[in-house]
């Protein structure tokens, strides 16, 4: 994968803790992402990554640490500390999440057109033509047959659904997407379409990405790096080939053990 | 020694399996290696005495437990055994080659594009690129008409040499070989000979496994034997 780049972090979680009740989901979790680096977290369910995630979105307001993003200036902003209006229109405009399900992050009401626009006009674009041009630009880009640009995404499949998701968050220009589970709940055929698209999206934009994933297939082939957690903890973190082909933690070894080989 | 392109030293690897009682299972016990650039280094061993796990190390696949794995780069010496990912994919993208076993088939990517990736990441044309994956795979013999499929469906031994056309579409100042002619016909192990000897000529340092005595006596500058280890400690 290319545009690896070797300047000062993009994304810095310090310490993060939050706890369900008694249950803890992040107890102190720490990492550096540099731009166009994937982190591919890993882990079964429960052990945090979905809540370290919402927490990374802005979706959850973790009850300790600090979620420090370096802006285009170079200013290292607290996200969670910043006045609300100009947080969100970081997180729609140099931030971008691809949720799990599709409904969670369309408009489901509106078209794919529209669903694709929002973020321009968030930018304060208001020319519809040239909106609706990049629109159609982008429903291409993530192979959806411009032609639906009218559609309401409920008329679309759950493989083109989440192609428009993840167009709607690019069109903006993001420099760092999280993504929930993008490819689960698809077939394995629709599955195998999406992640090729992702990773030449990817490399091309050089984008810093936050992939949650239970599937150490989608990780090997979208990650620089793994992290894997495991009740609210990172227990090993390194390059993605090496946790995969040598962990050394008690539960990264169980995990990578877990699949079976195809 | 002209030109020290790699430096291992006392290198140690074992593998802890927690998931059986935390046995452990020494694979490496001490391990110098010094390659040059122009050299090309076989190791030879019997199964299970490391020799995929030496190459694994150099390459940042798996941990060291102790030891120096020290690799020139471009901007000097890195130690793999203890440089961070970030260091490690810069070295894969400019200096180390590796050629393992199989091929990991990315799905939808087509054999041209797969062989001409590396370079075209390390900022090589891409018409260029392209023009030398073809060149490589028609020595390979790998027939026109894949170019353009992807290469989860090919043959075992298609796959390889198209793993191998990967490796040497670009030069690499450090290639690592494991068993590249492994499940090859004569004809191919032939030009993976004469490209293993080539890519010497031109500076590579080279370090490989090769089963086949004839291969290896083909290409080795140099053997060392690593002896084989106890199962268990």
């Amino acid at each position: 994968m290319s545009g690896y780049g070797a300047d000062a972090p993009i994304l810095i979680a310090d310490e993060l803790r939050h706890s369900f009740g008694r249950v803890p989901a992040l107890q102190g979790v720490s990492f550096d992402l540099h731009p166009g680096e994937v982190l591919g977290v890993v882990g079964e369910s429960g052990s945090g990554k979905t809540t370290l995630v919402r927490a990374l979105s802005g979706e959850l307001v973790p009850q300790g640490g600090r979620v420090l993003y370096r802006d285009r200036e170079g200013e290292l902003l607290d996200l969670h500390a910043l006045p609300e209006g100009r947080r969100r229109r970081l997180y729609r405009t140099d931030l971008g999440t691809v949720r799990q399900n599709p409904r969670d992050g369309l408009r489901m009401t509106v078209s794919a057109g529209a669903n694709v626009g929002e973020r321009l006009m968030a930018l304060g674009q208001r020319h519809y033509g040239s909106i609706r041009a990049q629109a159609e630009d982008w429903l291409a880009r993530v192979e959806v047959d411009p032609d639906r640009l009218d559609d309401v995404p409920a008329q679309l499949s759950g493989g083109m659904q989440q192609r428009l998701q993840i167009a709607r968050n690019l069109v903006s220009g993001p420099r760092l997407v999280f993504m929930d589970e993008p490819t689960a709940g698809l077939d394995v055929s629709v599955q195998a379409r999406l992640l090729d698209l992702l990773r030449g999206l990817v490399a091309d934009l050089g984008l810093a990405v936050v992939l949650v994933t239970h599937d150490l297939g989608v990780a090997r082939l979208l990650a620089h790096r793994l992290m894997v957690m495991q009740h609210g903890e990172v227990v090993e973190t390194g390059l993605t080939d090496q946790v995969l082909d040598d962990p050394q933690h008690a539960y990264a070894q169980l995990l990578v053990s877990s699949i079976l080989p195809v | 020694m002209t030109d020290l392109m790699i430096d291992v030293a006392g290198l140690s690897k074992s593998f802890t399996l927690h998931q059986q009682g935390g046995v452990r299972l020494p694979v490496l016990d001490r391990v110098d290696l010094r390659v040059g650039a122009g050299e090309c280094v076989v190791l030879r061993g019997p199964s299970g005495a490391g020799k995929s796990s030496l190459l694994r190390c150099l390459y940042g696949n798996y941990l060291a437990d102790t030891g120096s794995v020290r690799v020139r780069g471009p901007d000097g010496w890195v130690d793999v055994a203890a440089a961070g990912p970030r260091a490690i994919l810069q070295l894969r993208r400019g200096t180390l080659g590796y050629v393992s076993q199989f091929l990991r088939a990315i799905p939808r990517v087509p054999a041209e594009q797969v062989v001409a990736q590396p370079a075209i990441d390390a900022g090589t044309p891409p018409d260029t690129a392209c023009a030398r994956a073809r060149e490589l795979l028609a020595r390979l013999n790998i027939p026109e008409r894949l170019w353009h499929l992807p290469p989860a469906t090919f043959s075992g031994g298609e796959q390889q040499r198209v793993n191998v056309a990967r490796s040497f579409a670009r030069d690499y100042p450090i290639l690592l070989l494991d068993e590249p002619t492994a499940s090859l016909d004569p004809e191919n192990k032939r030009v993976v000979v004469e490209l293993t000897e080539a890519a010497r000529q031109r500076g590579a340092a080279i370090v490989g496994i090769f089963h086949d005595a004839e291969v290896r006596e083909a290409v080795a500058s140099r053997v060392l034997d690593l002896p084989a280890r106890a199962e268990a400690a």
